[in-house]
């Protein structure tokens, strides 16, 4: 019987059982839509633990929402497999959804229906009883601060009320696991903090989330495990952190000049100590330095003794930006 | 349930509820959630239901009579009075078709559409096939109502001098009043699912309207037997592809002793519509719902 208060055990730090420990693994999942042909995921392989926010960053059409639907039951993968909190999607669709919340894309809230109704009737949906769903319903208003707005019809309410009405639906028969897609996408900064919030204290209670996105910032700051996906492929897993490092540079230098900038590349990684590497990602160069300083003095007066005029200089760590250019060759933003 | 995998005994899953017992509490609450959506708008629901019956019956039954624009073979009073016969079955027939269109196809082409409010449904904890059928029985239900609400109507309202001649059999009409409701709510179902929103007008011109006029509202089925091309009463035949002739031959049989379709005829072909229109607009819905 679903129980919104219960109370969620906190991430295992060490599992004695790896196995257990997982909420979501896919192995070689793949879709191709027959309509036009598109292979949208291929072959992918992942593991969501119990307990983490697991992110999937990409840019448009990478895959992140045809592989959210494969997980929960909307799409039907091509072939592979999918096991989320322990049952086969494929073989027990309506299983699977006794135990996912779903937060799709687009604002598909029921506008037939009142604030307060689209979660009392969600509820219902999952066998609550009209009590319980009354309260249950209460309760993630007064959590999601939308009780001032319970009689309102879902249309008259704004974007960013709208997604946390959608965050709250989706809690409200207590999931195993909570997929978000792209769930700040299009709100102003303020609703997106407020989203984070949620997010960090839904994390906090132990809730397993899965989330697509493709702002960096949001990935960086949130999410416990990514992985970076493009063109239906995951082409790095591991933290923030680690994937920020596996660039193997504590700082970038982004260079603007006009010329040749694939001869100045080449120069710059000769002559700069601690260059790992030098790129031209579309009209700048990207310097990756490590271990040295002083750098951009250096840059500069290479540069112009090689007849360079440089128009913009500056320097940053390593970004996850960094890392999808380092993995694709292309930035995440378009 | 370590049936399904051997690692849903982990302690943390959630405990799975029956799949049974789930799916049957998930389509009473959808059900629920179809009937609240009607009660809100209730007052929309019955001046929909009541404006075409109306007119139909008011300017055939009433007006026509008065300005001596008679209708009815006969001519005169009695020729309006079995019109008036002709019409009541007719009336009703077609205000159970209309609700099955309205009430299942226009709402789920919404759905389906950039909305995608459909997906919640979809998601709740039952097979998919489950909510198709619910808004099936959703429709229905709206059929029913609607049908309660017409007869009367039909009934009653004439002028002075023309009677419909009524002789209600029991038995046909409450056998097929559920049976013209599942029929007309999956041909609902069956629309919607094929027709994309911004084609809603075109379904209404082209499928519609040919549905209404050759669906024996107005006439008698028996009556086109007259409408031949060399001996071959071709209208007759050509209407049977219409699924509102059985309906509305079906309510005449229901509801008066003039001369219908066979009953032998009429109830087997409604049940095949049924099974018909629930089997491709449950695959319509899955294709819809389903990528
Ligand atoms: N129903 C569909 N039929 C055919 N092709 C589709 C369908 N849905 C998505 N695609 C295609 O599959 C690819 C992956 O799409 P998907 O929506 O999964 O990407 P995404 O990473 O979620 O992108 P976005 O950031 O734009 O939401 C794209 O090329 C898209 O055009
Ligand atoms: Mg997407």
């Amino acid at each position: 019987m679903p129980d919104t208060t219960s109370t969620k055990k906190p991430a295992p730090n060490v599992s004695e059982h790896p196995m257990m420990d997982e909420v979501i693994r896919c192995e070689k999942l793949t879709k191709l839509y027959p309509a036009g042909n598109i292979l949208a995921v291929d072959q992918l392989n992942m593991t969501v633990h119990h307990g983490e926010i697991f992110g999937l960053l990409g840019p448009n059409g990478a895959g992140k929402t045809t592989t959210v639907g494969m997980l929960t039951t909307l799409v039907v993968p091509t072939s592979g497999k999918a096991i989320v909190g322990g049952i086969d999607v494929v073989a027990h669709p309506s299983l699977v959804k006794q135990v996912i919340g779903v937060v799709s894309q687009t604002n598909n809230l029921d506008r037939s229906l009142t604030v307060w109704e689209n979660l009392y009737y969600h509820g219902l949906f999952f066998g609550m009883k009209s009590r319980e769903a009354r309260a249950a319903a209460d309760k993630l208003l007064v959590e999601f601060r939308l009780t001032e707005r319970a009689k309102a019809e879902v249309m008259a309410i704004s974007g960013g009320m709208a997604k946390r009405l959608q965050v709250a639906r989706a809690l409200l028969h207590s999931p195993s696991v909570l997929f978000l897609d792209e769930p700040t996408a299009g709100l102003d900064p303020q609703s997106r903090l407020a989203l984070w919030e949620i997010l960090r204290k839904l994390h906090a209670e132990g809730q397993t989330i899965l989330l697509t996105t493709h702002y960096m910032e949001e990935a960086d700051s949130i999410c416990d495990r990514l992985a970076i996906m493009d063109h239906g492929h995951i082409l790095a897993v591991n933290t923030p952190k680690g994937l920020k490092e596996s660039v193997g540079a504590d700082s970038i230098v982004t260079i603007s000049a006009a010329g040749n900038l694939d001869a100045l590349a080449a120069l710059l990684k000769e002559k700069i100590e601690g260059a790992t590497k030098s790129q031209r990602v579309d009209n700048v160069i990207q310097l990756h330095i490590k271990g040295a300083s002083g750098v951009l003095p250096k840059v500069v007066s290479i540069a112009e003794q090689a007849g360079f005029n440089i128009t913009d200089l500056s320097v940053a760590e390593p970004t996850l930006e960094t890392v999808f250019i380092n993995l694709t060759g292309k930035e995440l933003r378009d | 349930m370590n049936m399904i995998t051997d690692t849903q005994t982990a302690e943390h899953f959630k405990k799975l509820r029956p799949a049974m017992a789930a799916s049957r509490a998930a389509f009473g609450a959808l059900l629920l959630r179809d009937l609240t959506v009607l009660r809100k708008s209730l007052g929309i629901f019955i001046a929909r239901t009541l404006v075409q019956p109306f007119l139909l019956v008011f300017v055939f039954l009433y007006v026509f009579p008065q300005i001596g624009q008679g209708i009815g073979g006969g001519g005169g009073a009695n020729g309006e009075s079995s019109f008036a016969t002709v019409l009541v079955a007719g009336v009703v027939a077609l205000s159970i078709m209309f609700q099955g269109i309205q009430a299942v196809a226009l709402p789920l082409a919404n759905e389906f559409g950039y909305t995608k409010e459909i997906e919640d449904r979809v998601l709740a904890p039952l097979p998919v096939s489950m909510v198709a059928i619910g808004k099936v029985a959703a429709g229905a239900i709206q059929g029913l109502i609607a049908a309660l609400i017409v007869f009367p109507i039909a009934a009653v309202i004439h002028a002075k001098g023309v009677h419909p001649n009524l002789t209600v059999n029991w038995v046909i009409l409450l056998t097929l009043i559920p049976l013209t409701c599942v029929m007309t709510s999956a041909l609902g179902l069956f629309l919607g699912t094929r027709i994309a929103p911004r084609n809603i007008g075109l379904m209404f011109g082209f499928i519609v309207l040919p549905i209404t006029f050759l669906g024996g509202t107005y006439y008698p089925w028996t009556a086109l037997a007259a409408v031949k091309i060399g001996g071959f009463s071709w209208l007759q035949a050509l209407v049977c592809i219409n699924p509102l002739i059985y309906v509305t031959e079906g309510f005449r049989a229901a509801l008066t002793t003039a001369p219908h379709m066979q009953l032998y005829v009429i109830y087997p072909v409604l049940v095949g519509l049924c099974a018909l229109f629930l089997w491709v607009g449950i695959k319509g819905f899955y294709n819809r719902v389903l990528s």
